[in-house]
């Protein structure tokens, strides 16, 4: 696992492996620490998966890894359904919006309003036509969100056309070299069946799943490298109001609530105001104890043989005066 | 609308927000009187409510209207509150000429397609007047609830297009708000109204459960009630704040505490 990530693009020479854990205070200097998440994200191309969820949003990552984009230049394009344009660019200074072209499918995605302005192709078609490019170098293309593809269109229609979209030979009619297609797609977890999300994730290359605790955002990154094995690792951050990433330690584990094991319970035996424990006499005395109903041999023997100085019982009876005493043996006429 | 309620939410009818999605959800419980604070909250305020009521009729919200202090009549000869009577509206599907689509239209429908007439109904009420002069605030659609056009054979797809178009009209174009109801299945496996559930929490800006107790049903003490504020736009420099409380509904208001400090328990 340790041998995947040195074999990242190489920003800073060992501890690669040890975001989880190091201080942000690190012999690195800071800004070169942020950014190594992003880069690192970001430099295997192919699609990206954001999986969000309603306590834990993706947006802001997705903003912060279009921000990384556009400033290390090359052409970013946002397909955006979710929301609108303004509410996606807010937040970025006007130089980063410059250079982000945004197809609107918030106002009218399915044509209510007929006016023909749609786009032709439907949202497909857009992401489609993102690939033909007028300059060469890397192409990111933002789409949010996946699940409102997902809703709208058969799965497999969008997984073919995401495959076709990350593969590196995929444009025909380009007459530029053929650069780095990036796909950062933002997936809500909750709204669809395991089956679609399973597609999905077998076609990114990178998954990073958003949660958290305490107020604290992780991200679980999950990268499949090429003839490699997928490598794994957590990382607690913090998005900045201008969409710049803050990595941190996560949150400390005093606070998190686990039993001291070396703490012996307490006995709850100590201060009573009377007497729990037998001593070793009491105790031989009620294991001798023969219990009233406890049917032992000796019992069955006393039962089947009357003893020597027991006479059979007596009934004495004073008959009241309402009695009337019958002399005759009700049973006479029972022929036995 | 109820003080202490806004006391929570931090609102006035004076300084409300705008461009904002508020879900209301309800589990194991009744949360309608969260209906009847937000439309007397925003009738208050002088906005302009589009009310898709298909629960109960209009008398009800009428009398429940007036124990809060408006009156729903007075309000619709106003013209500040367009109200759409599911349960009376929906026999005028099958009696009306077929001149243009009734909002109601998809209950002829044997497959619901969408419900783009129930849309432009929305869309037709709230549209600024042309006269230039603003007499209302914001404009405010409410719908009481979801969940029923879920039964009533919508597919949950439908429905969230519906909401996504309203928003993309009522929220983003008017610059309104927008108050919607649905109710969550708890343990009853409901996967189209999970669905329902789940994308309209992702696209509300705040959202107000109201959960019955666990332990089951108490006089003193009615449900909990929990805040999530949502920002699903901005980053997280600020986490999202959530709070829950406890609630007891009495005639005409609701008093709200911290959990475990009932005053029946005090």
């Amino acid at each position: 696992m340790v041998k995947g990530i040195m074999n990242a693009p190489p920003l800073s020479p060992g501890g690669g492996g040890q975001w989880a854990l190091t201080p942000s205070g690190g012999a690195r200097g800071e800004t070169g620490h942020k950014s190594e998440m992003l880069d690192s994200l970001l430099g295997l191309g192919g699609l990206m998966l954001l999986r969000d969820s309603v306590e834990w949003e993706g947006r802001s990552l997705l903003k912060a890894l279009i921000k990384k984009c556009a400033l290390s230049g090359g052409q970013v394009h946002i397909l955006g359904c979710e929301v609108s344009e303004e509410e996606f660019r807010e937040g970025f200074d006007s130089d980063i919006n410059n250079r982000l072209v945004y197809r609107d499918f918030f106002r009218d995605p399915l044509n209510w309003s007929k006016t023909g302005e749609a786009l032709p192709g439907g949202p497909l078609g857009a992401l489609t036509a993102m690939c033909k490019r007028t300059d060469p170098g890397p192409v990111t293309i933002a789409v949010d969100s996946l699940s409102w593809l997902l809703l709208h269109l058969p799965c497999t229609t969008l997984c073919q056309t995401l495959h076709a979209l990350s593969r590196q030979d995929s444009c025909p009619g380009d007459s530029f070299p053929v650069g780095q297609v990036r796909v950062l797609g933002l997936l809500h977890e909750e709204l669809h069946s395991p089956g679609p999300v399973g597609a999905l994730s077998s076609l990114a290359q990178t998954e990073v799943t958003l949660g958290g605790t305490m107020g604290q955002a992780s991200a679980h990154i999950l990268c499949r490298r090429p003839r490699q094995r997928p490598t794994h690792q957590t990382q607690w951050f913090c998005i900045l109001p201008d969409f710049s990433l803050d990595l941190q330690e996560g949150p400390p584990v005093e606070s998190q609530a686990h039993p001291d094991p070396h703490t012996p319970p307490v006995d709850p035996m100590t201060h009573l105001t009377f007497n729990l424990h037998l001593s070793k006499k009491e105790r031989e005395a009620r294991d001798n104890l023969t219990l009233p109903f406890q049917f032992s041999s000796e019992k069955q023997q006393a039962l089947l043989r009357p003893g020597l100085g027991q006479a059979t019982s007596h009934i004495f009876y004073e008959p009241d005066a309402y009695d009337d005493l019958d002399q005759e043996d009700p049973d006479d006429d029972l022929d036995i | 609308m109820f003080p202490e309620l806004n006391n929570l939410l931090n609102i006035t009818p004076d300084r409300a927000e705008q461009g904002k999605l508020t879900l209301l959800c309800d589990a194991k419980t009744d949360g309608s009187f969260l209906v009847h604070h937000f439309l007397s909250f925003y009738l208050k305020a002088n906005c302009k409510v589009c009310f898709v009521a298909l629960i109960q009729s209009f008398s009800h919200y009428n009398i429940v209207g007036q124990k809060l202090g408006v009156s729903l009549t007075l309000a619709r000869e106003r013209g500040q509150l367009v109200f759409l009577e599911g349960l009376k509206s929906s026999m005028d599907v099958f009696f009306q000429a077929n001149e243009e689509p009734h909002p109601l239209q998809f209950l002829r429908e044997a497959n619901p397609g969408n419900l783009q007439p129930l849309f432009e109904f929305v869309r037709e009420a709230l549209k600024p007047v042309d006269n230039g002069e603003a007499v209302w605030k914001c404009p405010v659609l409410l719908v009481d609830d979801l969940s029923l056009l879920l039964s009533l054979g919508v597919g949950a797809v439908a429905v969230l297009d519906f909401v996504h178009y309203c928003r993309a009209t009522v929220c983003w174009e008017l610059k309104g708000n927008m108050v919607v109801l649905v109710h969550d299945s708890g343990d009853a496996k409901d996967e189209e109204n999970d669905i329902l559930l789940n994308g309209l929490s992702h696209q509300s800006h705040l959202i107000l459960r109201t959960e019955g107790l666990a332990t089951g049903f108490c006089r003193d003490v009615h449900g909990q009630l929990r805040i999530l504020w949502r920002r699903p736009s901005q980053p997280t420099a600020q986490r999202d704040r959530s709070l829950t409380y406890q609630y007891k509904i009495q005639d005409k208001s609701v008093s709200f505490f911290a959990k475990g400090m009932s005053p029946a328990v005090l």
